[in-house]
């Protein structure tokens, strides 16, 4: 994470602009009046993120364009605006701002989009800017974009990120977590196909409302992750015994944040493993934001950078790790389900593999991410990578044979992920090791 | 490829009817094969293309064993790339083809370690023993069968004929196979330079089985015995023998079975006779029958032409575009007072054209042809047949030559011009619409694009080596459904639902159209989808417009792929305007040489006149250079009289000349820095009781290399650097290379690592370095991440580093305490142990001498300005990373821009570098930051022009690229980028560089009055320069 300060807002001075104009503030005005749209990745997770958001005045939208079999519209507007050479995620994630924009559903004057900036050394921090060249080539110059980070990269007046905001955000994520957690854990069970995720969308509505309803409650949450964890133990018709056995194979998916995460980036991944009858694996959005924090206090313990910060994040983590223990002890406690590891474990796990200090993009925790898998007994990971992604080069595909070495049963395959790469290239793969898979859970049952 | 096994009808009939019979069905993505076993014999096969008709194909093949098969209960199993919709649509298991084939193979051959098996599209390694594991390509990985395929179009001959030629080699070129694009880019000069096809057929061979085993052994080594399956494999020959040569394999350990090309049926057939459910031969046959009736939803646009009325408007409105024809005959002319004509020639890297024009435009007589890989004894054949219509009734009074053969058909021919093709095709352009701001040209090979201004060229694009898929790409694939590319294009016109394919290189349409194939397309869907494609390809990622109306308002298209009507229809629909295709939309270059021959308005063309034609003759041999470390592959062409033409060399050394007095002086920071670096070898110890630490020259270690040498030397230990860089050395490191899409800079690494161990140095050093040196010019000092963390990879991936110690510390180059620190938690207890203090005064000395370092080169920059200042000679930046300096990396690209008559500096040496810039983008990384303050520099100053180099796979320089471009166009300047890779075509960059300087003298007279203030505001004084 970068420490610097602020990069300065263009002064009017377009001596230097090369051409672009003067970047838009989202002012204190518009908070009031304009919509903020944000995309989606991790759709139940986001849905209860823009409620909090909009309980602290802001009105937001979370945008769903091309996730309802209309990717077409969103790759195509991501491949006209963005330079295609960019990574797929900015391709996604820009094509969906621009095709919402271009939907007609929206007064363009009143919009403002928002967009994540982690700041770090992959491409990844360089979203923003890509955004707003696509903005001006589309014609959309005059709409304002928003960092949201906490490195202090850029500020806008209208929009802060504030330290309650930050907390309530972060029962977003673990309520978001433990819904996928259980989604995926029900799913390949159950009788009636698409009971769970009826369920967890229900979820998801109420929990947005409530993080909407006054002071957060500690109390009532943990309550809370129990009635869930409750609920979907009670789904009708799902077999327990088989799921406790881990009946069907069980495919780890790691990798780069957004397609790991994001059905319109890895082509439905969790949809195709459940129907080749898979049971998909995968840690929580808090692992990321647990890895971001880590990395800023390794940042001083390897280089001596950032004493302060290094600090303050100590205090976040050991404050994060608190609560992610609380979660899993109430999926501890139901006893009926596969809880998620403990980041403290996480963090130790690819140490000998890969140094701490490699930090750019999902840096050592796609690594550590393995392994965890490995831990928890899924011997077969699918690594998602968008096409070209510099990081994964190091900590995905470079890692896959010392892992091998380690554990030559463990079946790994690497996919890309891009604009031109088709589905049933990557399907093709998949079954290949959903294949392997099968043989060697007949063998150790045998 | 067809061929049908013999049944053993002999077998069968003594067999009793009442046991199963087990089919397998393999459809890839060019063939189709089926096999029947039946009491655990094979019983029937067949191996056949599907022309993309994978239904009916399927149905056809399990027609003819019905009657074989007869009663017998059947079990059966599809596998393949294509065969999962017919699969699921039919109802039939489906099982992946790398595991049948994993599975047939232990089952068959218990002993084997390893198989390698190459289909139409895919490339599959499995290993068998220590850990079973099995890989396919990535989805950029060519170098499999529709690649050979490809190789042989282009060779002109059929792929059995390839391999036989491959059989008499004598040498091998390095021709990249990543993808046929690449390869094309590499083979098309050596044919065009005159290299024998049968060197030619043997490289391709190499270049797929390297590229095999580089991307799929990844770090493994393929040893023991080792099965080659395949359509491929099963075919070639030269092909068996070059893999058999790469893993060092005799003849007991590489195994080619008889069973080869149907290993995955039979797979299939083992996965199916395992299984218990039985179906009956009638049900089998209705289920595919079914499904061939299937209507299926792929995902497709809209028709290019609704109605045939749509379509006869549409072709009268282009066929205004017309040049006057007049035969020869008809043109005035007599003995007495000849007629004057002009020839101009385009040797294009596909096709050959010529024209001969006469005094008012008309067009005399035109060819277009594929130069079938000799475009020297075509345009030798030309030129008989026109002196012959000519006679003595007309006399060609100037020629000129363009295209990438130009150099060797002006040598050949005595001609008296070569021009820069982008120029030719703006003159023959500007004939049919003086006003035209754009043009656009998809030729077989390459796309080009200008935009003009005010009269002049304001920019060039040219298609980068990945994303080609031109004319020859529709040309290809038309061929391998079984269609000539006339017939294709015109399936396409009407088709009622184009498929969508996507819009990036060869190998992912390839895949794109085997899903629409799957999905059911017909060949008509399929031509319309790739003419969209090849469209969309051009829009958006060569010129990267955002919509039609940046492209200009007279839009003028050319090149051999625009006679294809459905190509320009999508051009047409994609922009949504109309524009002007010229009927003789294939002779652009060659017609834009001609009236470019007439300019000159010689007196008397030096043009080889009949007689001296009559007894022309051409030879070329192969030779290499060792004029210097480049070490260039050079084809030397003999003419009749025994000149010489030689080509494929990088500088004017190996051309056999000697250089002119005073030429070797021009500056060049490339060259500087590179003796810079390797002078420090010499202040190296000779001799260290304490030990050698190796430095791998190589990624970071360009920028940093002055300090830790200086550190290490400081503290005692002798310094070893790897290299030099070169091809054979990347090649030592390629078996451990896990991702084949990382640029070439990381990947050479391996080689260098290699090279250390071999020199047995006792450590070896290259730390991760998050940070670079802070050089305040940015938000942040970051390095990219494959510079920073390369070694964390070497550490997993490299068996022989672990022998030797690696030194890879997490280090804060900024901060020299921190520094300190850090080095003597490293070394204090190495080579004999060190004290802090030590440690601290070695420190100081190499940042010190970092320092000095970077001082020495930023004044030879500004001595580089002035030098060239003083004389008139144009400036260089020849930018991009530190590590392009590397020889091997930058393939001699700065002594081709010195010979140009550029001084050539680097991004780092020039004056002025350290205000900060600022930019559009989040400016945190170092070199970018140069980068940025370069395209300033070069913006400030009128006779400095910058060219970038980009490393295929930089996933960062996606941004650099478009943030420079900005730069420098906003400056009123022209942006080159040239993309490097393992292999870079020297000819390609060539016409680039010349391009651009074209582009300068066409615009040194007058700068347009241009609205754009920024444009004015930089005058452009280049009428003062000259080369």
């Amino acid at each position: 994470m970068s420490d610097k300060k602020n990069s300065p807002v263009c002064d009017q001075n377009c001596d230097t602009c090369n051409g672009m104009p003067p970047r838009v503030i989202f002012t204190e005005e518009m908070r009031k009046e304009y919509t903020i749209l944000f995309p989606t990745m991790l759709p139940r997770h986001f849905k209860i993120m823009e409620k909090v958001f909009n309980y602290y005045g802001y009105h937001t939208e979370l945008l769903e364009d091309g996730t309802h079999g209309d990717s077409k519209t969103v790759i195509d507007a991501g491949l006209k605006y963005v330079h295609n050479d960019a990574c797929y995620p900015a391709l996604l994630v820009i094509g969906q701002f621009i095709s919402a924009l271009q939907s007609g559903r929206y007064d363009t004057h009143k919009v403002a989009l928002l967009l994540t900036q982690t700041g770090g050394g992959c491409r990844a921090s360089n979203y923003i800017a890509l955004l707003r060249k696509a903005l001006v080539n589309a014609g959309f110059e005059y709409v304002p974009v928003i960092s949201l980070n906490v490195s202090g990269l850029e500020s806008m007046p209208g929009f802060k990120l504030t330290i309650p905001m930050i907390h309530r955000l972060m029962y977003a994520i673990l309520y978001g977590d433990l819904l996928l957690l259980l989604v995926n854990q029900c799913r390949p069970y159950e009788a009636v196909k698409g009971t769970a995720e009826a369920l967890a969308d229900q979820w998801s509505t109420r929990l947005a409302k409530e993080m909407t309803e006054g002071a957060i409650n500690y109390k009532k949450i943990k309550k809370t992750y129990r009635e869930i964890i409750a609920s979907f133990a009670a789904i009708d018709g799902v077999d327990c015994d088989a799921r406790r056995n881990h009946e069907k194979v069980r495919v780890g998916i790691v990798g780069e944040i957004f397609v790991k995460f994001s059905p319109l980036g890895n082509n439905g991944l969790e949809d195709f493993l459940v129907s080749e009858d898979a049971e998909p694996v995968m840690g929580g959005l808090i692992d990321f934001v647990l890895y971001v924090v880590s990395n800023a206090m390794l940042d001083y313990e390897l280089y001596g950078i950032g004493k302060m910060k290094a600090k303050i994040y100590k205090i976040a983590d050991k404050f994060f790790l608190g609560k992610q223990d609380d979660l899993i002890a109430a999926v501890k406690e139901d006893g009926r389900f596969v809880p998620p590891t403990s980041f403290r474990i996480t963090r130790t796990l690819a140490r000998d593999y890969v140094g701490m200090g490699v930090k750019m993009g999902e840096g050592w925790l796609l690594t550590a991410e393995i392994f965890e898998l490995i831990h928890e007994g899924v011997g077969n990971v699918v690594i998602t990578q968008p096409f070209g992604c510099l990081p994964n080069h190091i900590v995905g595909k470079g890692m896959m044979k010392p892992i091998k070495e380690t554990y030559p049963d463990v079946n790994l395959v690497a996919i890309d992920y891009d604009a031109g790469a088709t589905a049933i290239n990557q399907e093709n793969r998949i079954k290949l090791m959903l294949a392997n898979a099968k043989k060697n859970k007949g063998k150790s049952h045998t | 490829m067809q061929e049908n096994m013999q049944n053993l009808p002999k077998a069968w009939e003594t067999m009793d009817p009442s046991i199963p019979a087990a089919i397998g069905i393999d459809i890839g993505s060019t063939t189709a094969k089926l096999v029947v076993f039946c009491d655990g014999k094979l019983v029937y096969s067949c191996y056949e293309r599907h022309f993309s008709q994978v239904r009916p194909k399927t149905l056809e093949l399990l027609l003819r064993v019905k009657d074989m098969v007869g009663h017998r209960p059947v079990r059966v199993a599809i596998s393949g790339s294509a065969g999962l919709g017919l699969a699921k649509a039919a109802g039939i298991p489906f099982v992946q083809e790398v595991f049948a084939t994993g599975e047939v193979i232990s089952h068959l051959e218990p002993d084997t370690s390893a198989v390698i098996e190459l289909g139409g599209e895919d490339a599959k390694v499995i290993f068998f023993k220590g850990g079973m594991d099995e890989r396919m390509n990535g989805t950029c990985a060519g170098g499999t069968g529709a690649f050979i395929d490809q190789m042989a179009t282009l060779l002109d001959v059929t792929v059995e004929e390839m391999d036989t030629l491959s059989l008499k080699a004598n040498r091998i070129y390095p021709i990249a196979s990543r993808c046929g694009v690449f390869a094309k880019t590499d083979i098309q000069p050596l044919l065009n330079q005159g290299a024998a096809k049968e060197n030619i057929a043997a490289s391709i061979y190499a270049a797929v089985a390297s590229q095999t085993i580089a991307g799929l052994a990844q770090g493994r080594k393929i040893e023991g015995k080792v099965m080659f399956l395949g359509g491929p494999l099963y075919y070639c020959q030269g092909l068996r023998i070059a893999f058999k040569d790469a893993l060092k394999l005799d003849d007991a350990h590489a195994v080619f079975p008889e069973y080869g090309r149907l290993s995955v049926a039979l797979g299939a057939a083992l996965y199916a006779s395992a299984s218990d459910e039985t179906v009956a031969m009638e049900d089998l046959l209705a289920g595919v029958e079914a499904s061939t009736r299937e209507k299926l939803e792929a995902a497709h646009t809209n028709p290019l032409f609704e109605s045939e009325a749509e379509y006869k408007h549409f072709c009268d409105r282009h066929a205004k575009a017309s040049v006057k024809v007049v035969y020869p005959a008809d043109y005035p002319g007599t003995a007495e007072a000849p007629g004057n004509v002009y020839l101009g020639v385009d040797c294009g890297s596909t096709t050959t054209k010529l024209v001969l024009m006469g005094e008012h435009g008309e067009l005399i007589y035109s060819y277009y042809n594929s130069n079938r890989g000799n475009p020297v004894g075509i345009v030798k054949e030309q030129l008989e047949e026109i002196y012959a219509l000519c006679g003595d009734r007309l006399v060609i009074k100037g020629s000129c030559v363009t295209g990438y053969g130009e150099e060797l058909i002006r040598h050949a021919f005595h001609m008296d011009r070569g021009l820069v093709e982008t120029m030719a095709h703006f003159t023959a352009a500007k004939y049919f619409n003086p006003q035209v701001d754009f043009i656009l040209d998809i030729g077989g090979q390459d796309i080009k694009c200008f935009k003009i201004k005010g009269d002049a060229i304001d920019s060039i694009m040219l298609n980068e080596a990945c994303s080609s898929g031109c004319g020859s790409f529709i040309e290809t694939f038309a061929r391998s459904m079984g269609y000539e590319v006339e017939a294709f294009a015109k399936l396409g016109l009407f088709a009622k639902a184009p498929v969508e394919l996507g819009t990036r290189c060869t190998v992912f349409m390839n895949s794109s159209v085997k899903q629409a194939q799957k999905d059911g397309a017909t060949v008509g869907d399929i031509s319309a989808g790739l003419s969209r494609s090849v469209v969309k390809n051009a829009i958006y990622k060569v010129i990267r417009a955002a919509s039609a109306d940046e492209l200009g308002k007279h839009i003028v298209v050319q090149g051999g792929t625009f006679y294809n009507d459905a190509v320009l229809r999508a051009f047409e629909t994609e922009i949504g305007g109309e524009v002007i295709r010229p009927q003789i939309a294939g002779l652009m270059g060659a017609f834009g040489a001609a009236l470019h021959a007439r300019s000159l308005a010689l007196e008397k063309s030096t043009l080889m006149d009949a007689e001296a034609l009559s007894t022309f003759t051409h030879s070329s041999k192969a030779a290499t250079c060792h004029g210097c470390g480049n070490n260039c592959h050079l084809t030397i062409n003999t003419f009749a009289g025994g000149e010489k033409y030689i080509s494929g060399n990088k500088c004017e050394r190996g051309a056999g000349k000697k250089l002119p007095e005073g030429a070797d002086i021009i500056p060049n920071l490339h060259r500087f820095k590179r003796e810079g670096l390797a002078a420090l070898a010499e202040t190296a110890l000779t001799h260290s009781d304490r030990g050698t630490i190796g430095l791998p020259m190589a990624l970071g270690m360009y920028e940093l290399a002055p300090l830790w040498h200086r550190l290490f030397t400081e503290l005692g230990l002798r310094v070893v650097f790897s290299g030099p860089s070169s091809r054979k050395l990347y090649l030592r490191g390629q078996y451990s290379i896990p991702s084949d899409t990382a640029c070439y800079p990381a990947k050479i690494m391996h080689g260098h690592i290699e090279d250390l161990i071999e020199r047995g140095v006792d450590a070896i050093f290259y730390p991760c370095l998050t940070y670079n040196v802070d050089e305040g010019t940015g938000d942040n000092h970051y390095n990219c991440p494959v510079v920073a963390y390369y070694s964390e990879l070497l550490k997993g991936n490299m068996e022989s580093l672990r022998k030797t110690e690696f030194l890879y510390p997490y280090l804060n180059i900024n901060q020299p305490k921190e520094l300190v620190k850090e080095l003597y938690a490293l070394l204090k207890d190495k080579f004999g142990g060190f004290t802090k203090s030590q440690i601290k005064s070695a420190v100081q000395k190499a940042l010190a001498a970092y320092d000095r370092w970077m001082a020495d080169v930023r004044a030879e920059g500004e001595a580089a300005v002035k030098w060239a200042r003083a004389r008139g000679n144009r400036i260089m930046i020849l930018s991009g990373r530190p590590y392009h300096i590397d020889p091997e990396i930058g393939h001699g690209i700065d002594a081709l821009a010195t010979s140009l008559g550029f001084a050539v500096v680097t991004e780092d040496s020039i004056a002025g570098l350290t205000t900060k810039t600022s930019v559009n983008v989040l400016n945190q990384w170092t070199y970018h930051a140069r980068l940025y303050a370069a395209a300033r520099y070069a913006v400030a100053n009128p006779d400095v022009q910058m060219v970038q180099l980009v490393s295929f796979g930089c996933g960062l320089d996606a941004i650099t690229t478009d943030e420079v471009r900005a730069i420098l166009e906003s400056g009123g300047k022209l942006y080159t980028q040239i993309k490097i890779d393992e292999i870079t075509n020297l000819g390609a960059v060539t016409i680039r560089m010349r391009s651009l300087i074209g582009a300068l003298e066409y615009t040194a007279d007058g700068v347009s009055a241009e609205d754009d203030k920024k444009a004015s505001r930089v005058k452009r004084k280049e009428a003062t320069a000259h080369v």
